[in-house]
């Protein structure tokens, strides 16, 4: 083109290096390639149903992603997601076959996975435990326990309080659950709580330095326990959630759940030395591990490779986390 | 809350802003301070040099709170003070800066000016919903380094991508900002290069020259004869003298600091 202006690669320059500082813009990058790569092999990946499909797989782990990345801002790490969330589905089940009221079972449920929570923050934060030992230990403890109480098996929850996220709207020709909406509203606040106010600041300062954070008077100690009690307060949501997708109560369900929530986070580039990242990163993130295992199935290929291809890509990703921070 | 404190005013040339009056402090049979007198006067910058374990670490805690002393009194202004806990003495306007880069370096210079400190927007946003006011924050920040003539790269700069002198800079300017009484900075250039330290140097000179008196911790002798008014010079848990670097030397200073020579309590 005639057009053509010297200063044309310099602008360009200059739009890479700012597109750059956006730091969500590799993650987006990694879910576009994937959607590419299972679009081109099968025509059905794109259909809006399937689509629709995808955004509902991704709620459970979309939404226990969010409570992961506010414990790993705070350079810790939450091995009992699926634990506690399970913790939820079995209590909250376990109540209302037995004639309790669903409504009050469900906040009976979510107080105690908020309290499973609570009892994690407290180990970590006042006994100065490592966090990755207290919630390898949480998930031991609580995945004993409730095999322990259901005796071993799964069992159905058929109300229609707690399986009230599961009932669907239409969007065009997308279907979708209010598990989706409930997810996304959930993203948002959790967004502003970190982004917009001087709490979510803390948050930061503590997981880039504690001992400045100390310094200038924030109560550390106070502030770890309560991201792991509002960690335990969204897997107790998401087992509301989780009962709206499958009616299904499980205390061997949610197995992958550590795997896929920490890939999300890490790929969505939150970094697992804590202090930087975001809730943004990780919706793209869960969005991948969705989008990853819902292709790998329409190929047909067995769900023990989704593991083993998602357990590879959060290797990459703390890779390219641990490189990037050797550069600085 | 004006952009830096109210410098207070020059009126009284030997006004004590700060006064300790004998502080003893033992951890079991060591005893660290043995009844130390102490006072800063407005507008200066005192040096306090030692060896170790002469006893300015334990001085300096007992002024910011961080010990309790066991006995003696310590004067904030003429008034007396007991602080229980760092926190404490924050309240009563009195701010430190410490050896190692008291900063988090992924976040943003206003963030780290203001951490701990956040503005929040006025009105419902804030009260209720707690909204940080990013933008006066982000105006203030800009102010007060353009005040204290410390240059920085843009203030939205992430403080990882500053150089240490610049870091340390960021700090010292916090604590500018939100002292109302004085600054104490424990070694605030140990870390740093020999530019790095002329650029923090610059910055303490500032401050003092805007009215906010400093005591100033260090082994850096040129350093210490470079910016203070008064140097307080301790041995063994006691004050030994405090002389003026207009009619000592370095070698006096250290002469005394080792005990080499008496001087008499200054």
């Amino acid at each position: 083109m005639s057009s053509a202006t010297p200063s044309a690669p310099e602008a360009s320059a200059g739009l890479l290096s700012r597109v750059k500082t956006i730091p969500s813009v590799g993650p987006v990058l990694v879910l576009l390639a994937f959607c590419l790569v299972f679009a081109v092999t099968n025509p059905r990946f794109l259909a809006p149903h399937n689509l629709s499909i995808i955004l509902q797989q991704t709620i459970v782990v979309g939404t226990l992603a969010i409570g992961q990345t506010l414990v790993i801002l705070t350079a810790g790490i939450d091995l009992a997601v699926g634990a506690i969330c399970v913790l939820g589905t079995i209590v909250a089940g376990k109540l209302v076959n037995l004639g309790y009221d669903p409504m009050l079972s469900m906040l009976f449920a979510v107080v105690l996975c908020t309290l499973s929570g609570l009892v994690a923050g407290t180990l970590v934060s006042r006994l100065d435990l490592p966090p990755f030992i207290v919630t390898l230990g949480t998930l031991g403890i609580l995945t004993a326990a409730l095999r322990l109480i259901s005796q071993g098996g799964a069992f159905p929850v058929q109300d229609s309080f707690l399986g009230l996220t599961g009932n669907t709207f239409r969007v065009g020709s997308f279907v979708l659950t209010y598990g989706v909406l409930a997810m996304l509203l959930l993203y948002a606040a959790a967004w502003y709580l970190l982004n917009e106010t001087r709490w979510g600041r803390h948050v930061y300062a503590i997981g880039n330095n504690p001992e400045a954070a100390r310094l200038v008077g924030i109560p550390v100690r106070r502030h770890l326990l309560q991201v792991y009690a509002l960690a335990g307060l969204i897997y107790g949501i998401t087992a509301w959630l989780a009962l709206g997708r499958i009616p299904n109560a499980d205390p061997n369900a949610l197995q992958t759940a550590n795997l896929d929530s920490i890939t999300a986070v890490v790929i969505g580039g939150t970094s697992l030395f804590g202090g930087r990242g975001g809730l943004v990163g990780t919706l793209i993130g869960a969005l991948i591990v969705g989008v990853l295992r819902n292709g790998l199935t329409l190929a047909g290929i067995d769900p023990l490779w989704q593991d083993l291809v998602t357990g590879i890509l959060v290797i990459l990703a703390v890779a390219f986390d641990q490189l990037s921070r050797r550069r600085r | 809350m004006s952009v830096l404190a109210a410098p207070e005013a020059k009126a009284a040339p030997v006004r004590n802003v700060l006064e300790a009056r004998g502080i003893v402090k033992s951890y079991g049979h060591v005893v660290a301070l043995d009844g130390v007198d102490f006072e800063l006067r407005a507008g200066e910058i005192l040096a306090v040099v030692g060896d170790n374990g002469a006893g300015k670490s334990t001085l300096i805690k007992t002024l910011t709170g961080a010990v309790v002393p066991d006995s003696g009194e310590i004067l904030l202004d003429g008034e007396p003070v007991h602080f229980k806990g760092p926190l404490d003495a924050r309240h009563r306007g009195i701010e430190t800066v410490y050896q190692d880069l008291a900063v988090a370096p992924a976040l943003d210079i206003p963030s780290n000016l203001f951490l701990g400190r956040e503005l929040l927007s006025p009105g419902l946003l804030g009260s209720l919903f707690r909204r940080l006011d990013k933008r006066r924050m982000r105006d203030e920040a800009e102010r007060a380094m353009a005040e204290l003539k410390f240059r920085l790269p843009s203030i939205a700069s992430r403080v990882e991508n500053l150089s240490g002198g610049q870091r340390q800079g960021v700090a010292v300017a916090r604590a500018a900002v939100f002292a109302r009484k004085l600054v104490i900075m424990d070694e605030p250039t140990a870390a740093l290069g020999v530019r790095e330290t002329g650029q923090v140097l610059e910055l303490i000179r500032t401050i003092r020259d805007r009215g906010l008196p400093v005591v100033l911790i260090s082994h850096n002798m040129p350093n210490v004869f470079d910016l203070a008014d008064r140097i307080f010079i301790m041995r063994l848990g006691r004050r030994a003298a405090v002389v003026s670097p207009k009619s000592h030397s370095m070698a006096d200073v250290v002469a005394i600091m080792t005990g080499a020579v008496k001087a008499d309590g200054g």
